[in-house]
């Protein structure tokens, strides 16, 4: 098998995103997408047919329909046919399915991309439906409350409070400033308790959006972008799936996945994490070993504070951490992506840049 | 680094029914892995990773069910991917889970595809509402029913075609202690004289709706030769996607379905895929689809999948079997289906497949197909390890 250190021939050469909104009733999520597709087309000049393998993730409960993913395919320009795949997971585990296929040497390119719509129906009910069919999903409990246990079991802990909270949402929002795609760029007050105790600052906007990635292998990565974000390792591990069984304070699956990932190796400068919840950050950062006082700059982007288009937001993590590599405002990064009820899924990838 | 080879050590499924009523979704993918387990002589702590496979959500009522599934999967501290190509999607994910061991990422992978449709009504979870799509259509034989059409008028072949198909597969599935049906009394007349659904395809030309799951055991050489008996191994794989819909499309023959056997058979060195693979597995959902794919992958030249059919070779005893299972004809939990041609093509070439075994068969080829006739998966596998 291979070590973390095997894995250095894949970078990520480039990345787009949708600018996020709390809805898009214009737009379908094809014309959602194309304009992403496009954009990373332009970045790296490769169209459609020259690209070796597409892999992409969405998810049929926010779309209301089977298949919805079919759709979707219109806008890349399958024709002629081409060699393609697709996870009803975040976008960042299609990335993940696309490093693999590269990795095996059949392909030197790929296309990933991501989107979701959560605006035509209420995105906290509807994961409910991801839960236990027979003996919690039932009851209906939603996303907001499942995370407000999380919060109140770091409460209790003394991991955190919620004053502590409440600043990882302003530096968020106001990191958001700098990035034109947010959807929540700016502090805001706290607000009101949605469920205690979270108030709506600690909890993440709901909207629509995409992105898309394009990975390249070797000496083609380095024709399509003049600083690839190469990625060192990346893993993913699931934790069980009834939160009675797990400690919500603490992210063993993320240590595991970050360690696998040769995070740990060497220190990092920026880490893009998928945390919809202020709360979910002090879980990553203990897993992660990110102290509050590290000079790691968490979520320079704002994160999913900022934007949150459900099955985008790992991918957009991972492009967020690998455009500033190319920008050259970042080193080495770690990217984060979630799935599943606090924090159950978790992805990390290691990206670098060349030496200078 | 070329690609690690790809071996098939053990092969699950369970019963497939109607209704299984005796067990969750997660008894029911567990009762499938493990039997790939105990036919590969492993442990769950022998598995380094998880690729499921399912169609669309809808069918069970349940989001990202692989959420829910991660500890019947024993995928606790593991990786899990959750892969979905429409009706394809059991063989992509066998082809998933494949490339996480040909790159070498992991050594031994369990992959599994399922769906219990006893807990919704595919037809109508295929027909998608207003404004998806104009109300036109009435499930997937709706759809595939005209395409069905366009192929008996461009070949001429006679209308008896499809029932001779649907007669092999379910005289087929009477050796498959797994298939769902066993119609132990069926003749040519019950299916010519079965009720017409989608002219032409009548009832007993139509696929089940099945619960069922299928898992496979996926490893490295080092792997396959801790096997306790005989491996399948890949000498081929590639999946291929096409729009639903556009001007110009061959909905009869596919491109993307040809183009994905041509990948397999260069990457598995075949060149006449009639003479060189010994036993198909190929997704026949409808009757007339077996002369359709014949054309599609290169076993028939143009117009001519039919005469195949109608002469006898694609029997169990003919000179290209074509379903030995029973194909999807007989049994069909969708997101399954693909899976289940993948491993019954890799159960051929172990010797492993009981009373519907091909005599002496050494390459088989496996093959589902979804969406709009737009999806495509393949394998071939073969019983010896690849040469390259």
């Amino acid at each position: 098998m291979r070590s973390p250190g095997d894995f250095t021939d894949v970078a990520v050469v480039a990345f787009a995103q949708s600018d996020h909104q709390r809805t898009t009733d214009e737009l379908s999520e094809v014309e959602m997408l194309m304009p992403v597709l496009h954009d990373v087309q332009r970045q790296t000049g490769l169209k459609a047919g020259d690209i070796g393998f597409t892999c992409s993730g969405s998810s049929d409960y926010l779309a209301g329909r089977a298949f919805s993913f079919t759709m979707a395919l219109d806008g890349v320009g399958a024709w002629p046919p081409i060699s393609e795949s697709h996870v009803e997971m975040d976008g960042a585990w299609a990335l993940y399915e696309a490093w693999v296929k590269i990795l095996t040497g059949e392909v030197d390119t790929a296309l990933v991309y991501a989107y979701g719509k959560s605006s035509p129906g209420s995105v906290r009910d509807v994961l409910t439906r991801q839960l236990d069919p027979y003996y919690v999903a039932p009851l209906w409990p939603d996303a907001v409350a499942l995370a407000a246990l999380q919060a109140q079991a770091l409460i209790d802990a003394g991991d955190t409070d919620e004053r502590a909270l409440a600043r990882v949402a302003t530096r968020s929002r106001t990191a958001a400033e700098s990035n034109p795609h947010a959807q929540l760029p700016g502090a805001r007050p706290q607000g009101d308790y949605l469920v205690r105790p979270l108030r709506k600052g600690d909890c993440p906007p709901v909207g629509d959006g995409a992105a898309a990635v394009i990975l390249a292998a070797g000496d083609r990565a380095r024709e399509l972008r003049e600083r690839p974000a190469w990625i060192r390792g990346m893993d993913h591990r699931i934790e069980a799936h009834s939160l009675g069984v797990r400690d919500l304070t603490d992210s063993p699956s993320t240590r595991l996945a970050a360690e696998r990932a040769g995070a740990f190796e060497r220190p990092v400068d920026t880490a893009e994490l998928h945390a919809p919840f202020t709360s979910q950050e002090v879980v990553l950062r203990k897993a992660l070993r990110l102290d509050s006082d590290s000079t790691v700059d968490v979520n320079p982007s704002g994160g999913a504070l900022a934007a949150n288009p459900v099955m985008a937001t790992g991918l957009i993590r991972i492009g967020e951490a690998a455009a500033r590599i190319h920008r050259g405002t970042s080193e080495r990064a770690l990217a984060h992506a979630t799935s599943g009820p606090c924090l159950q899924q978790n992805l990390v990838a290691v990206l670098e840049g060349d030496q200078r | 680094m070329s690609r690690e080879p790809v071996a098939v050590t053990g092969i699950g499924q369970t019963k497939h029914v109607s209704a299984r009523r005796d067990v969750s979704l997660a008894g029911l993918v567990r009762e499938a892995a493990s039997r790939a387990l105990d036919d590969a002589e492993l442990t769950w702590a022998d598995i380094d990773a998880v690729v499921i496979g399912k169609a669309p959500d809808f069918f069970e009522g349940v989001m990202m069910p692989e959420l829910y599934l991660a500890d019947a999967l024993g995928a606790v501290g593991k990786p899990l991917l959750r892969v979905h190509t429409a009706g394809s999607v059991g063989g992509s994910t066998a082809l998933v889970a494949a490339n996480l061991v040909a790159a070498r990422v992991h050594s031994t992978v369990l992959t599994l595809a399922f769906e219990k449709q006893s807990e919704s009504n595919a037809m109508w979870g295929l027909s998608l509402p207003i404004p998806f799509q104009q109300p036109l259509l009435a499930g997937a034989g709706g759809f595939f029913a005209p395409h069905i059409r366009a192929y008996m008028r461009r070949t001429g072949a006679p209308d008896t075609i499809g029932s001779l198909v649907a007669y092999k597969d379910r005289r087929n599935a009477l050796k498959n202690p797994y298939a769902h049906l066993h119609e132990k009394d069926i003749t040519l007349e019950k299916v010519q004289a079965s009720p017409m659904l989608w002219d032409p395809v009548r009832y007993s030309e139509t696929c089940p709706s099945s619960d069922g799951a299928c898992a496979m055991i996926l490893t490295d050489r080092a792997g396959a030769t801790r096997s306790p008996r005989p491996p399948a191994w890949m000498h081929g794989g590639a999946m291929r996607s096409e729009p639903t819909l556009f001007a110009g499309k061959d909905f009869v023959s596919p491109q993307a379905g040809k183009d994905c056997a041509a990948d397999v058979y260069r990457q598995a060195g075949i060149t006449d895929p009639r003479r060189q693979i010994d036993a198909v597995e190929m997704y026949v959902p409808f009757s007339w689809y077996e002369p359709m794919w014949l054309e599609n992958l290169g076993f028939a030249a143009e117009g001519e999948g039919w005469k195949l059919t109608e002469s006898g070779v694609t029997e169990l005893d003919g000179d290209l079997p074509v379903n030995p299972s029973g194909g999807v004809l007989s049994t069909n939990p969708i997101g399954a289906s693909g899976m289940i041609r993948f491993a019954e093509a890799a159960l051929q070439v172990r010797g492993q497949a009981g009373a519907h075994q091909v005599r002496g068969a050494r390459t088989a080829l496996g093959h589902a197909y979804g969406g709009g006739a737009q999806f495509f998966s393949m394998w071939l596998v073969g019983a010896e390890p690849p040469t390259t």
